[in-house]
C-alpha cells in the first residue's frame, strides 16, 4: 500500500488504530446497562470471531441516544457467532451462523 | 401515525349512495385517539420548530427524501452487481460506495455491507432491536420486517422463517443472518437465476423484488416459451 510508505511518519491518534483484527477470538460482555443499548441480550457474552473491521470509525450509538456525541467515535467490528453457540438446541446446521456489528466498547479478547 | 386509509374506489362504482349501499364510503380520518408516543413526537417537534431549531419545511422534505426511496433502487444496484463484474467488486468491498456510484445517497449517515448468495451461503437480515433497515437503498421495511415474531425467529430458527416464506434452504448450505443494529446496514445480493443470460440489465433489475434483498426468498426467473 502507497499510503504505508509514503506516511510511515504519522502517528495515529490514541484509538485510531483498532483493538481487534479479522480473525481474532472475542466475547462480548455481560453487562445490563438501562436505556439506549445496542448490543441485544441473547447476544451478551457470547464467544465468536471478528469478521471485518469495519471501515469507518463511527459514534458509539449508546451514548449519541443521549447526545453524547464528542470524541466517543471509535471502532465497529463485525462479529460472526455461530447458531449454536447462542442457542442451545438450534435447529439447523452447525454451520449457521449470526452475524451482528458491535462496537468496542463491548468486546474483550479470548 | 394511525391513518384510516379504505380504499374503496372500485372501477365503475359511481358512489351514489342513495340507494341503501350496505357499505358506504368511509371518510378518510384519523379515528383513533394520538397515543402516548403521537403525543409525545407531537410536542416535541413543535417544541423544536417553535425553537427554530429545524423548520416545518425540512421535516417536509425529509419525508419526501425517504418516499423517494424504493425498492426499485436496490434492483438497480443488484442487476449492476450482475452484469458488471468489477462494480459487485466494488459493491462487496463498500457497499455505500457501490450505491453511491449510481447515484444513491447515504442521507443518513448509515454504512452498508452487501451479502452475496452463493451456492454455499445464504444470507438473511434482520433488526432484533427495532426495525434497522438499508432505508436509502429499499425505502421503508415491509410491516412483518419491524415486527417481533420475525424480528425473534430469524435469528433462532432462521430455516423455519424461511420455509415459511415459501424458502427451502438445502441442509449444506450455511445460512448467516446479520442482525442490524447500530450503523451498518445489510442489503442481500441475490444469486442471478439461471437462464437470464439474455436478458438486459433493465430486465434483470425487474426480476429483482425486495424480499430477495432482505433475503427470506430467491429471485426467480420462468423463461417464456419461445
Amino acid at each position: 500500500m502507497t499510503a504505508q510508505t509514503i506516511a510511515q511518519t504519522v502517528v495515529p491518534a490514541l484509538g485510531e488504530i483498532p483493538d481487534f483484527q479479522v480473525g481474532d477470538r472475542v466475547r462480548t460482555a455481560v453487562r445490563f446497562p438501562v436505556g439506549h443499548y445496542r448490543l441485544p441480550t441473547y447476544l451478551r457474552g457470547k464467544t465468536g470471531v471478528v469478521e471485518r473491521v469495519i471501515p469507518t470509525m463511527g459514534v458509539d450509538n449508546e451514548e449519541e441516544g443521549y447526545g453524547r456525541n464528542a470524541g466517543s467515535k471509535g471502532h465497529y467490528y463485525r462479529i460472526a457467532i455461530p447458531m449454536t453457540e447462542i442457542w442451545a438446541e438450534y435447529k439447523g446446521q452447525a454451520t449457521d451462523g449470526l452475524r451482528i456489528e458491535v462496537f468496542e466498547t463491548w468486546l474483550e479478547r479470548i | 401515525m394511525h391513518v384510516e386509509n379504505h380504499d374503496h374506489d372500485e372501477p365503475g362504482h359511481d358512489h351514489h349512495h342513495d340507494h341503501g349501499h350496505s357499505d358506504p364510503h368511509e371518510e378518510i380520518s384519523i379515528t383513533e385517539l394520538p397515543g402516548y408516543y403521537d403525543m409525545l413526537e407531537t410536542a416535541v417537534r413543535e417544541l423544536l420548530v417553535e425553537r427554530k431549531l429545524f423548520g416545518a419545511d425540512e421535516i417536509r422534505r425529509q419525508i419526501e427524501v425517504l418516499d423517494s426511496r424504493t425498492p426499485a433502487l436496490g434492483a438497480k444496484v443488484v442487476a449492476r452487481a450482475w452484469v458488471d463484474g468489477e462494480f459487485r467488486k466494488r459493491l462487496l468491498e463498500d457497499g455505500r460506495k457501490g450505491c453511491e456510484e449510481l447515484g444513491i445517497s447515504f442521507y443518513d449517515d448509515t454504512q452498508l455491507i452487501v451479502l452475496e448468495n452463493t451456492p454455499e451461503v445464504h444470507n438473511l437480515i434482520v433488526c432484533t432491536l427495532c426495525s434497522c433497515y438499508p432505508r436509502p437503498v429499499l425505502g421503508l421495511p415491509p410491516d412483518w420486517y419491524k415486527l417481533k415474531p420475525y424480528r425473534a425467529r430469524a435469528v433462532y430458527e432462521p430455516r423455519a422463517v424461511l420455509e415459511e416464506f415459501g424458502t427451502h434452504i438445502p441442509d449444506d448450505v450455511e445460512i448467516v443472518v446479520s442482525d442490524s443494529t447500530a450503523m451498518v446496514r445489510y442489503l442481500v445480493l441475490p444469486m442471478r437465476p439461471a437462464g437470464t443470460e439474455g436478458l438486459s440489465e433493465e430486465e434483470l433489475a425487474a426480476l429483482v423484488t425486495r424480499d430477495a434483498m432482505i433475503g427470506v426468498i430467491p429471485v426467480e426467473y420462468q423463461e417464456r416459451a419461445a
